[in-house]
């Protein structure tokens, strides 16, 4: 019986990328986008995708929107609570995980999280707050726990390798004492 | 440590690469039917991407308390319209009130409950 290891696994999620990417074009209509129901009144009221989202820092992948990016630069700013108000706790400590084999580490930075989200959306449920806490893996990731609640359903698909596993293991930032470090 | 993927798992997660050609769904967008037909009501179809430029991603799955899986937070019409969940914002105040039936209820029939998109959300088990 065939099996695959894991880098090899990791290599066929790589070169899989190449295909959604290239399929990225414009958005859908809602009427064509055979979900939304055609003869539906409120058709013509509801704002389709397009309209909204290409005017957003352009992505490749997902909704083709760089969400991040658009924060950034202001493009949007979705509020922090119902009301507006935001009383946030903010954490800006990266980690990078460095059980990866073959595969670069994975650099994993809180304040891009943190600027959507509160603590208690990963902690302590997804995510135990405790280094080397937590036994991430890709099939897990896959099968949507841990990163894969958010990545592959909204946040930016799994398809994109190299936006986590983005340290070199020889890279300044592997040895950087700012890196919170869960030891191997 | 040399990690083992069984063939049919790689086969899920293969799955998961290549886009359905029948789903031209918004990356995200959420159907919720598990009671709207039944009650004989078009499905709902949410769109993550509207949302997620006016609010953050807690203020709906932490303060709000939807859960981050498909179907699982047991909506019905009876508690929003008592405010809670989408009756949380859709109240005539901060969005349009649930009177506009059409504007969530838009999904032809037979959509199941779970997270569409057209991109890469074809799979596997979770959603």
């Amino acid at each position: 019986m065939t099996r695959y290891s894991a880098p090899r696994l990791l290599l066929l999620l790589c070169i899989a990328a190449a295909i959604p990417a290239s399929l990225a074009d414009d958005w859908k209509a809602l009427e064509e986008d055979e979900l939304h129901d055609p003869s539906n009144p409120a058709i013509s009221i509801l704002q389709d995708p397009e309209e909204a989202l290409s005017v957003l820092a352009p992505d490749t992948a997902g909704n083709q929107v760089d969400w991040a990016e658009a924060l950034r630069q202001g493009q949007i700013e979705p509020r922090a609570s119902l009301q507006g108000e935001a009383t946030r706790r903010q954490h800006d400590t990266d980690i990078v995980m460095k059980n990866t084999l073959d595969q670069p580490y994975v650099l994993f930075p809180h304040k891009t999280h943190n600027e959507w989200m509160s603590c208690e959306m990963c902690h302590e449920t997804l995510f135990r707050s405790v280094l080397d806490g937590n036994a991430i893996s890709m099939a897990k990731i896959l099968d949507g726990e841990h990163c894969g609640v958010c990545h592959g359903a909204v946040a930016f698909p799994l398809t994109e390798c190299d936006r986590c596993h983005s340290v070199s293991a020889q890279s300044s930032t592997a040895a950087s004492s700012g890196a919170v470090v869960p030891k191997q | 440590m040399r990690r083992i993927i069984k063939p049919k798992r790689l086969v899920l997660i293969l799955l998961v690469l290549v886009p359905l050609a029948a789903a031209w769904a918004e990356y995200g967008d959420v159907v919720i039917n598990m009671r709207a037909e039944g009650e004989g009501m078009s499905p709902v179809v949410y769109p993550h991407w509207f949302h997620r430029i006016r609010f953050q991603c807690s203020v709906c799955h932490v303060d709000i308390g939807f859960k981050t899986k498909a179907g699982a937070s047991g909506i019905t019409m009876d508690q929003i319209s008592q405010g809670r969940f989408c009756g949380a914002c859709h109240n005539g105040e901060i969005a349009w009130s649930v009177e506009n039936c059409d504007f969530c209820h838009s999904g032809v029939p037979g959509l199941e409950t779970g997270v569409q998109g057209g991109h890469e959300t074809s799979g596997p088990g979770y959603w």
